[in-house]
């Protein structure tokens, strides 16, 4: 790529440890992210809108399910992909989280749970960005405890027959089809749902302060009729749909750093040229101090996500692996995006800085995919055997 | 037809340049490189007239440079063909930071007529580290072919292309015989970007070596100098009777205005 | 040592171009380095070149080559380089020196090629040492200067306007013709339509020259000081944060933190405050001119050159001294 004006911090060097095709990956995305994306975002921050406009170009891109192979996917690795979401989080989190629900939640598990007729006609249209897809896990009462979830479907002679209700679906109210997971007899399933349905639909949630530009929804469902097929034949029980989230997660992790990354860089050109009593701020201790903590948890967190990836791509890694990766570093990026917010004072709560977007945007990251404090008792139970959440 | 794209691998426009301690050359701490912006544009442009010429026609793109690290032109030869090139040809050299514009002008056209038939030679129009806005047209005049610089826009038919060149306060329509040398002006063609699958596709297309005996430079470089350190500003006057005065300085001194 | 030195005059709409002059003189002041010799200047153009190439004698040309014919009054870098190479070809010159303007880096390189000389590009400075010739020149868009010498006999310069100044002293020149050995049907290429460029139509990121408006103008429809005094020095128009979200320029004229980051050869604020916002888009541009009434206001900081004034006042008689410095 031709010289883009964004330098990502790299303290360590861990460019050595990326082959030429993960760096040009992370480089394409990265310019892709500077000219495309950080232009716009402030004002669909503002006016709470998702740039629709992005979804053909993050297919055409290869974004959509970058990891998965076949099927017009791009087939990269586990780095590359993790490189991906860092570059689309530095951007911005809502437009990171689109991309990682398509791929880690509706194309995943389409790709390991659905039948050839699914994955066919399915996954190139979400992956050319034709199609936009959303999960729906989570309900108004069950967000931590998926096991106790309400939503049921029951089959009658060949049709299922679907009611309840899903909350803080990301990219529902815009997605063509919802990959929704409902108790039936022979325990927790998982169903394609498309648009349109009779008895299905996807209000969007007002009001967010955080993840403006990206959709949030609920779906109901009132006996909606699905036909016998639109059944996920492979998924069988919560382990699927957890093991969808341990994707996504993954990503998470990933984008917290670009997160960081976006920060940390405006909060040292800020404070270099910002000048109080006489000299840049940045030349006062107590401003030091706060970025040496940025830089130390970013730089934290960039080593744990090179070493998850790889061990991804080895098939090492384990969900204990993610709950620590997406745990540590969105905690960090909180902090960092928090600090950032500080230096820049009053211009800090301004959208024409990016660190108050980010730090909104880090309130929904810290408790989606799995809440900071569930992925401390995960690992907690790593530690003792004990599982303090049951 | 065939098509030759020249590029170069340079610190990309973040890179802060800081002298190494000989004043010879830059330290290398830190630098990391890129396709330079010009040769990017001139890569979108001559993939994109392979692309709508039928038939059997080829991009190649030609890179003289380092060999190693993270400074290695061949990095860059596969950012080409990551963005649809067919083939890379890499030139050797042990010291491009020293290599005056004719050496490497007399070396790409070499490489170029070793590639047998060609039509069209596509450069950027300047490198944005040495900036001598010299190889496309020298290149041109080794090879005994026409050369447009600055081109903003370039039409091939048959056997002559319509260039269109961005020059002072003016353009011009050119038409020219092919083959022909074009160095590309930023508006020639949308900077693309490589598409994932490419990328991993780049690495199975070939990048071939070719051997060049480099001659002694044409020039000897001294040393390498930071610029002189912005001067404080100044109150030129108050109120339109300091205009002059201002204008006076933005000419002379400043150097910022020319009439 | 006595040496010789072909300068190629450009001549632009029916006169001498400034560069063009500053490299006479500076021929004329290397000669006298060089232990004196001979300054030849080539002078290419229409049928009227022959009238003016007298002149040059004042500014450093002993010897003047003029090759004029119709078909030779537009550039065109394939004719012209042919005639220059001729002319040092015939003359044998040690120092070959061109104007840097865009038509003269496109002629010496090629100039070069064609003698199989060393070129340096776009010359800042330039000095004797131990009878040599030492050049300087900027290199990583200004971020470094090399300085260096061409070995090879001769050694083509293309000279940075405005680097050097042009002196007009007393001189004559002894003009001759040079004979043009070749018809505008051998050439490879050829010139189908000129157009005039229109000015101050650069995008922002791309503009040499930018002039900026600020809330200091009190309203949309004052803007058009600044699209006149734009107009009048090729600067391509911007505008402050303040004054894109009044909805007084669209959004694609902002610079500074969410608008474009530019960095021109010139930048004019004209009552642009300078917040920290505004000052993170254009504070790399190589000189900037605050115009602004508050004498307090944080652009004066960043500024290279500022007037205190009344912006009304100021920008139309900027306008105006403009148009009497270009003969309007």
């Amino acid at each position: 790529m031709a010289g883009h004006a964004f330098r990502g911090e790299d303290f360590f060097s861990l460019d050595d440890l990326l082959s030429d095709e993960e760096r040009a990956v992370r480089d394409a995305a990265r310019a892709f992210v500077s000219d495309k994306i950080i232009p716009i975002v402030e004002k669909h921050h503002r006016n709470a809108t998702f740039p629709t406009e992005l979804i053909p170009q993050f297919g055409e891109m290869g974004f959509l399910g970058a990891n998965l192979h076949g099927y017009d996917c791009a087939g990269v690795n586990n780095v590359a992909y993790g490189l991906i979401m860092q570059e689309l989080e530095r951007g911005d989190s809502g437009v990171r989280s689109y991309c990682s629900v398509k791929g880690g939640l509706v194309m995943y598990p389409i790709f390991s749970f659905g039948s050839e007729k699914q994955k066919d006609h399915w996954l190139p249209l979400l992956a050319k960005g034709q199609k936009t897809g959303c999960f729906g896990l989570s309900e108004p009462d069950h967000g931590s405890d998926p096991a106790g979830m309400e939503t049921k479907a029951e089959l009658k002679g060949d049709t299922w027959t679907l009611n309840g209700a899903k909350r803080w679906i990301t990219n529902g109210t815009i997605a063509d089809v919802a990959v929704v997971w409902a108790r039936t007899k022979e325990g927790i399933r998982g169903f394609l749902v498309e648009k349109g349905m009779k008895g299905y639909s996807a209000p969007p949630i007002e009001g967010k302060f955080s993840l403006r530009a990206s959709v949030t929804s609920e779906l109901v469902f009132e006996d909606v009729k699905l036909p016998k097929d639109a059944v996920l034949p492979k998924a069988d029980g919560l382990k699927a749909p957890l093991m969808c989230l341990t994707q996504a997660r993954y990503g998470i992790a990933w984008g917290a750093v670009g997160s960081m990354m976006a920060v940390l860089d405006e909060a040292v050109h800020y404070t270099k040229s910002r000048v109080q009593f006489g000299k840049p701020i940045a030349s006062f201790q107590l401003v030091q101090e706060k970025l040496v903590e940025m830089h130390t948890m970013l730089t934290h967190a960039q080593l744990t996500c090179l070493r998850m990836g790889r061990m991804k791509d080895e098939n090492k890694l384990k969900p204990h692996h993610v709950s620590f990766g997406k745990r540590n570093n969105v905690r960090s990026a909180r902090e960092v995006a928090k600090l950032g917010r500080e230096l820049l004072g009053a211009n800090g709560i301004c959208d024409e800085y990016q660190v108050g977007r980010h730090m909104c945007n880090m309130e929904s990251v810290y408790t989606y995919e799995g809440t900071h404090e569930i992925h401390t008792l995960v690992l907690g139970e790593h530690l003792t055997g004990i599982a303090a959440y049951k | 037809m065939q098509i030759i794209v020249c590029v170069k691998a340079v610190p990309d426009t973040a890179t802060r340049i800081k002298i190494a301690s000989n004043g010879q050359k830059i330290d290398q701490e830190g630098v990391k490189y890129a396709l330079g912006p010009y040769d990017a544009r001139a890569c979108a442009k001559a993939i994109e007239l392979r692309d709508a010429i039928k038939g059997d026609s080829k991009v190649i793109a030609i890179a003289s440079g380092f060999s190693d690290g993270e400074r290695d032109a061949k990095k860059r030869l596969k950012d080409v063909l990551a963005l649809g090139a067919d083939k890379g040809v890499f030139i050797a050299d042990p010291d491009p930071e020293h290599r005056d514009p004719l050496s490497v002008a007399q070396a790409l056209a070499a490489a170029i007529k070793a590639q047998g038939k060609w039509d069209l030679v596509l450069f950027g129009r300047q490198a944005v580290d040495d900036q001598n806005l010299a190889v496309g047209p020298m290149t041109a005049a080794l090879l005994g072919v026409a050369c447009v610089t600055d081109a903003v826009a370039l039409e091939v038919t048959g056997d002559k292309a319509v260039v269109t060149r961005a020059a002072e306060s003016r353009t011009e329509t050119i038409e020219v015989k092919l083959p022909a040398c074009v160095t590309a002006q930023r508006d020639l063609a949308e900077e693309k970007y490589p598409k994932l699958k490419d990328i991993l596709g780049a690495g199975k297309k070939p990048i071939e070596t070719f051997a060049f005996a480099w001659p002694a430079p044409a020039w000897e470089v001294k040393k390498l100098s930071a610029p002189p350190p912005r001067q404080a500003g100044k109150i030129v006057g108050e109120g339109p009777d300091a205009v002059p005065k201002l204008l006076e300085l933005l000419q002379s001194e400043a150097k910022a205005l020319t009439f | 040592m006595a040496s010789k030195i072909v300068v190629f005059a450009e001549v632009r709409d029916g006169r001498f171009k400034k560069a063009a002059l500053e490299c006479l003189s500076e021929a004329r002041k290397l000669k006298g380095e060089l232990g004196g010799g001979d300054v030849t200047a080539v002078v290419v153009g229409g049928a009227q070149v022959s009238s003016l190439a007298p002149s040059l004698g004042a500014y450093g040309a002993d010897r003047v080559l003029v090759a004029s014919a119709d078909w030779l009054e537009r550039y065109d870098g394939e004719a012209y380089s042919k005639l220059v190479v001729a002319a040092v070809s015939a003359e044998k010159p040690d120092v070959v020196l061109i104007a840097a303007s865009l038509d003269g880096k496109d002629l010496a390189p090629r100039v070069a090629a064609l003698l199989g000389a060393g070129l340096a590009a776009d010359v800042t400075a330039a000095k004797v040492e131990g009878g040599k010739l030492q050049i300087t020149r900027p290199v990583y868009a200004g971020k470094a200067y090399a300085t260096l010498e061409v070995k090879t006999t001769p050694q083509v310069i293309s000279v940075r306007p405005n680097a050097f100044p042009a002196e007009q002293k007393t001189g004559t020149a002894q003009v001759s013709p040079l004979a043009i050995s070749f018809k505008p049907e051998d050439l490879p290429s050829k010139v189908l339509e000129v157009k005039a460029a229109k000015t101050g139509k650069a995008d922002l990121t791309e503009a040499e020259r930018i002039v900026s408006g600020g809330r200091g103008l009190k309203g949309p429809e004052n803007f058009k000081i600044i699209e006149e005094l734009a107009e009048e020095i090729g600067a391509t128009v911007g505008a402050s944060r303040a004054v894109v979200d009044s909805g007084w320029r669209p959004h694609s004229d902002q610079v500074g933190q969410t608008g474009k980051t530019v960095s021109p050869n010139l930048y004019v604020a004209v009552g642009v405050s300078g917040a920290i916002q505004h000052l993170a888009g254009m504070s790399t541009s190589k000189c900037i001119v605050a115009i602004n009434k508050d004498k307090d206001a944080p652009i004066f900081k960043v500024a290279d050159y500022g007037i205190v004034g009344d912006l009304f006042e100021v920008v139309p008689r900027m306008t105006a001294e403009v148009r009497k410095l270009k003969g309007k």
